[in-house]
């Protein structure tokens, strides 16, 4: 999906285009404003041609209106092409990190993302538009004034001519070395913005433990450096702009020995050395304007640069050429002795097989770390397992379409991630355009959500806090199952997500689940309660299956499920009965 | 309390502009010495931009035109040396200068970030985490340029144009009247553009602050998003936002654009009125052709510095929304803060009072209404109850995160609100629903706990929590380092860790508001007997809803309707038959 800067540009050429025309008209009118004022001065006062003034005048207003208008759609459209092509950047940028796989969100730091979609991309548009006018209005003045000069002149034309070259080889030995502080700036804002991200979405630990000086101080090196990134490359700046400077100071006084020579040796005239000390005054801003340029030019080849970095990560999860697209989702699952490390090499998962019929009902429970999540990461194919296969109705995961196959997964997390958004889109996430009403409100219904939910004062409308701040803990997972099941999806997995709530609302999840014939359930819970009506309850530990079988013959078994049961509700013979 | 969301542009108080510009530049006088500096240097500047003109005159004219080689070597030797001196006095400028800006942004980043550290969560719930990064970052980085242009342009260009005016109306007043006579043309249209631009960039922060917010949020959901492959959605969101904020930018600069243009239109109609006061009214004999080209030279003189000041107006209405920005979150006032002349709070002993406790988060919903109980030190109390009863809200205002509106809240006889807020809450162990975790080592983040806690503590908690076995198992032990939110490691994992991290600060209070939910009943066990030594004799709260993690509670209180309804230990409450019989024999089943 990466497109060149180049790429970027040329799909606007004609607005380019049109940007450099009226940039070269109003250049251009703005070199004719002293000729006029001359005619006004040569003819009209000292050679009494008063008849000429009107036109002279309306010259004069010509020029202004003309610039007016000009100056107007030059900048204007600059704006508009830097701006377009900065909002096309970022969509392809945003659209490429979503499409990358879970292992790259778990090595990036979300503040560095934001960095490089907001902060970077704004250099780019900065070097788009703004930038790049002037580069090329600085060229283009260059090249009428150094005409002019040849034309006067072609030998003493030399001077400024090799005074530019200069100019421009120190711009562009000094973008180098900017370039370089650059990506250190752009590295430390991304970084800066990590800090404050983490410190931001931590608060309520941050005031927890009452770390709030701790945390500031944290900050201040972060910001005490970014300081002092900032400050070495004003260092690099002004080392090279001086440079820059003499070269414009000393160009007059050049022009003005050499030339006052050739007046003296009468190879020209006074005439033409004035009118050569004019231009070359009217060279001197844009040579000085080239080192502001180059600066701002190389901030934002520097963030371009971190652009292609993101660029360069390519997602590890991928479809096969033509994956196959099943006609219906039925929902049996198989897993046939499939492992999995990830790149520390640490195995998760060891040799997992078990197979869940349509409709039924699997329960995995397991100590903490044990690999129950994992288990509905790999498929769902969020990671890839590293040996075995997974099957869905028959067809091994990695053939079907990715799309299909999570689709048909409706997952509840562990982890509640609601976004700042109404209640209503939040659980119509996913299938925003098939989601009607009815299904949000009896989705709400059956996770038991629908009665705080009508208590709100906007109801379904009611915003809520990113990751449901202002909710509780059992709201946020009522609404996250309420999302999960308007998918209406074969398969359905909970991964541990009635913890949060009472006995009495989890007991009616349940009752819920009964309900659903169709849809393949799995259920990973450490409460006995979730999973004792499973078809089949698995108990996870270290990565493998310690014991496999109904609620019966597990606790009959008298092994890791009983020991579990005990703890729960005592020993089996003195349960209260159902 | 309304929830602002990524796709609501945020309400920004009105402000004076002149009162915000005063602000902002006030900021500047922290530094007037080097400013002062600089000011000198541009004086210096000046002279001798002013001088070279006259040293090629003197040249063409006293050198050149007689023949005089000496003469020009000298004076262009004089040239050489003021330019040589102005040179090094610009780069000493321009450095100065940078560090000044640089300074200034760190001043106000680091006191915008520790005055957000002191606001409460009322505050950071009703707004995402992106806006107020938006703020952080962007806001601030804008100010850059306004901060060194205003002392590059501001006032050389000022003092330019006061003297030009002054010269040519001493000149002739006449012609300087109608040379000026578009001045106030130029004035009401830079005005007019400026209060439209002006609310346009408002508008743009605000849909930059959306996008930063969407963004931000995206990121955080990644998995949530790729897991329902809700992809195209956020992609269409995105592109809306993105939309808007282009929108409001080319909104923006559609009047910010125009402000080059008035100034041409007037430099043109300033121009022609005056070649034709000069040249028709006055007639030619009255004026003399001397004084006309001086004015065509001093109108130029006089243009340049108003194009630079438009331009650095304009910037600074670009950007002024920025700074705007800013100083309304310093202007935020934390709700909960330490009161004038508060105390420290001694060692806690462990005694909490609730009397006639009443509080809401906003004035419609009442959460609690006159709870009332009283806990001796070394007590364990079960919160149990419906989701959404109360049960979080009433530990958090023990730890004080929010301020009651009725009753007191007492612990060890002493009003909370009487000590310190930091005082306070470095003796209470406050695990809260969400553990956070942050990028480092785990041996960092359960140091967190307690900054300098020795190796030993930090082993000792992590084995009293059950946590030493699962971390000495990863490739570099407690030297592992954890990515954002503790990623790599399992909700269990997290919470263990997270425990640890609450375990080595040594609470006097502790509070765990469903602390294992994530955790297998076998390590909850495990856990419990772990901290059961550790804890000996201090008070705890314990929010949970698996019946094995409360049973042991000396008191249990069920939560509900914004009250306790049934209070006891779990023995006396089975038999009560009530409410939490009801709880009980739902887990049953």
């Amino acid at each position: 999906m990466r497109k060149k800067l180049s790429t970027y540009i040329w799909e606007y050429k004609w607005y380019y285009l049109f940007a450099i025309v009226s940039l070269i008209i109003s250049v251009s009118l703005d070199m004719l404003a002293p000729m006029l004022t001359m005619h006004i001065i040569d003819d009209v006062i000292l050679g009494g041609k008063v008849a000429l003034l009107p036109y002279l005048l309306g010259g004069i207003l010509i020029v202004g209106v003309g610039r007016c208008v000009f100056q107007y759609t030059k900048e204007y459209t600059f704006d508009k092409v830097g701006s377009s092509i900065a909002s096309d950047m970022r969509k392809n940028l945003f659209n490429h990190i979503q499409s990358l796989s879970s292992c790259f969100f778990d090595k990036t730091n979300t503040g560095e993302l934001m960095a490089r979609v907001k902060d970077d991309i704004d250099r780019v548009w900065n070097t788009l538009s703004y930038v790049s006018m002037l580069i090329i209005e600085v060229i283009f003045h260059t090249s009428v004034v150094l005409f002019c000069m040849y034309r006067l002149h072609a030998s003493l034309a030399l001077v400024p001519t090799a005074a530019m070259i200069i100019s421009a080889f120190i711009a562009v030995r000094m973008e180098k070395y900017l370039g370089a502080i650059y990506e250190d700036i752009s590295e430390e804002n991304a970084i800066l913005n990590t800090v404050a991200e983490e410190n931001l979405a931590g608060v309520r630990t941050v005031k927890a433990f009452a770390r709030e000086k701790f945390e500031i101080k944290k900050f201040l090196s972060h910001n005490q450096r970014y300081y002092e990134l900032n400050l070495k490359q004003s260092k690099v700046f002004v080392r090279y702009y001086p440079y820059f400077q003499i070269i414009t100071k000393l160009l007059p006084m050049l022009v003005l020995l050499i030339g006052g020579r050739l007046v003296i040796e009468n190879v020209i005239t006074l005439g033409v050395l004035g009118a050569f000390l004019e231009y070359a005054n009217n060279i001197v801003w844009p040579m000085e304007m080239l080192g502001w340029l180059s600066n701002d030019f190389s901030a934002g080849i520097a963030s371009n640069k971190k652009l292609t970095k993101i660029y360069e990560q390519k997602p590890v999860i991928t479809e096969v050429e033509n994956p196959i697209l099943l006609d219906t989702v039925k929902g049996k699952i198989e897993f046939s002795h499939v492992s999995f490390h990830k790149e520390d090499l640490h195995e998760i998962l060891h040799d997992i097989t078990f197979e869940a019929a349509a409709g039924s009902t699997i329960g995995i429970m397991g100590a903490t770390g044990a690999g129950k999540t994992s288990v509905v990461q790999l498929l769902q194919r969020l990671y890839d397992a590293t040996d075995g296969t997974i099957y869905l109705d028959g067809v091994d995961i990695r053939q079907l379409s990715l799309k299909q196959l999570r689709s048909s997964i409706s997952l509840v997390m562990q982890d509640v991630f609601l976004f700042s958004d109404t209640i209503n889109e939040n659980v119509k996430l996913g299938k925003k355009a098939y989601t009607n009403e009815a299904i949000v409100r009896k989705a709400s219904q059956d996770a038991q959500a629908s009665s705080f939910i009508e208590k709100m004062p906007n109801e379904y409308e009611t915003i809520i806090g990113e990751r449901g701040v202002g909710l509780s803990g059992g709201q946020k997972q009522r609404i996250s199952i309420a999302r999960a099941f308007a998918k209406q999806t074969p398969i359905l997995i909970m991964d541990d997500s009635t913890s949060a709530l009472d006995m009495e609302t989890e007991h009616e999840i349940q009752k819920i689940l009964r309900t659903l014939p169709n849809t393949t359930k799995l259920i990973i819970a450490h409460r006995i309660s979730a999973v004792r009506h499973a078809d089949e309850i698995l108990v996870l530990e270290n990565g493998t299956i310690a014991e496999r079988g109904t609620h019966d013959t597990l606790l009959a078994k008298k092994g890791l499920y009983y020991k579990t049961y005990v703890s729960q509700y005592g020993d089996p013979t003195t349960v209260v009965q159902e | 309390m309304a929830i602002n969301s990524y796709k609501q542009d945020e309400m920004v108080n009105d402000v004076s502009k002149i009162k915000t510009l005063s602000r902002l530049f006030s900021y500047l006088l922290a530094h007037r010495f080097s400013i002062l500096v600089v000011l000198l240097i541009m004086a210096y500047c000046v002279a001798v931009s002013l001088i070279n003109p006259l040293i090629i005159e003197s040249a063409i004219d006293d050198h050149i035109s007689v023949g005089d080689y000496r003469g020009l070597y000298k004076l262009i030797g004089i040239a050489l040396i003021l330019n040589g001196v102005m040179i090094v006095l610009v780069k000493a400028r321009m450095y100065i200068m940078a560090k000044v800006c640089n300074k200034v942004l760190v001043t106000i980043r680091q006191q915008l970030y520790t005055h957000i550290q002191t606001l409460d969560f009322n505050f950071f719930d009703s707004r995402p985490t992106g806006k107020i990064l938006a703020r952080i970052i962007g806001d601030i980085n804008s100010l850059k340029d306004v901060l060194s242009n205003s002392v590059k342009t501001l006032i050389p260009d000022f003092i330019t144009i006061c003297a030009v005016v002054g010269i040519m109306f001493v000149k002739n007043a006449y012609l300087a009247a109608a040379a000026l006579i578009s001045l106030p043309l130029m004035i009401v249209g830079v005005w007019f553009i400026q209060v439209r631009s002006h609310k346009c960039w408002q508008i743009y922060r605000k849909k930059s602050s959306n996008l930063n917010a969407f963004i931000h949020e995206d990121l955080s959901g990644i998995r949530i998003i790729q897991s329902f492959t809700a992809e195209n959605e956020t992609k269409e969101t995105f592109y809306t936002l993105v939309h808007e904020h282009r929108q409001s930018f080319m909104d923006a600069v559609k009047y910010a654009d125009a402000f080059g243009s008035v100034v041409d239109f007037c430099w043109g109609l300033g121009n022609v009125s005056l070649w034709f006061a000069g040249i028709t009214i006055l007639g030619v004999d009255k004026v003399s052709v001397g004084t006309l080209i001086a004015f065509g030279t001093y109108i130029s003189m006089f243009w340049k510095p108003i194009m630079n000041l438009s331009s650095f107006y304009n910037q600074l209405i670009t950007n002024i929304s920025g700074a705007e920005r800013i100083f309304e979150i310093l202007d935020t006032k934390p709700e909960i803060k330490d009161s004038i002349g508060v105390g420290e709070m001694p060692e806690i002993v462990g005694t909490v009072d609730f009397q006639h406790v009443g509080f809401s988060y906003d004035e419609n919903t009442k959460v609690l209404t006159d709870v009332s109980f009283h806990i001796r030190p070394g007590e364990t109390i079960a919160l149990v109850g419906p989701t959404g009863a109360g049960k979080t809200t009433i530990v958090n205002l023990i730890s004080r995160f929010y301020d009651i509106q009725e009753g007191n809240i007492m612990i060890d006889g002493k009003d909370i609100r009487s000590v310190s807020i930091e005082s306070l809450r470095k003796q209470m162990g406050i695990m809260t629903q969400d553990n956070f975790l942050f990028t480092g080592t785990i041996r960092e983040n359960i140091a967190y706990g307690k900054l300098d806690a020795t190796e030993e503590e930090i082993i000792a908690a992590a084995k009293a929590v059950h946590a030493h076995d699962f971390i000495t198992k990863l490739p570099n032990g407690y030297d592992t380092r954890l990515e954002e939110r503790g990623g790599g490691l399992s909700v269990g994992q997290k919470q263990l860790l997270a425990f640890a991290r609450t375990m080595v600060s040594m609470p006097k209070i502790l509070i765990l508001d469903e602390a294992t939910s994530s955790i297998d009943t076998k390590t909850e066990l495990l856990v419990q007997e772990g901290i059961a030594a550790l804890l000996k004799g201090r008070t705890s709260f314990v929010i949970a809803h698996r019946l094995s993690t409360i049973q042991k509670a000396d008191r249990i209180f069920v939560i509900d309707n914004g009250g306790i309804i049934e209070e006891g230990n779990a023995e006396e409450l089975l038999a009560k038959k009530g409410a939490y019989y009801k709880l009980y024999t739902a887990q049953q089943m």
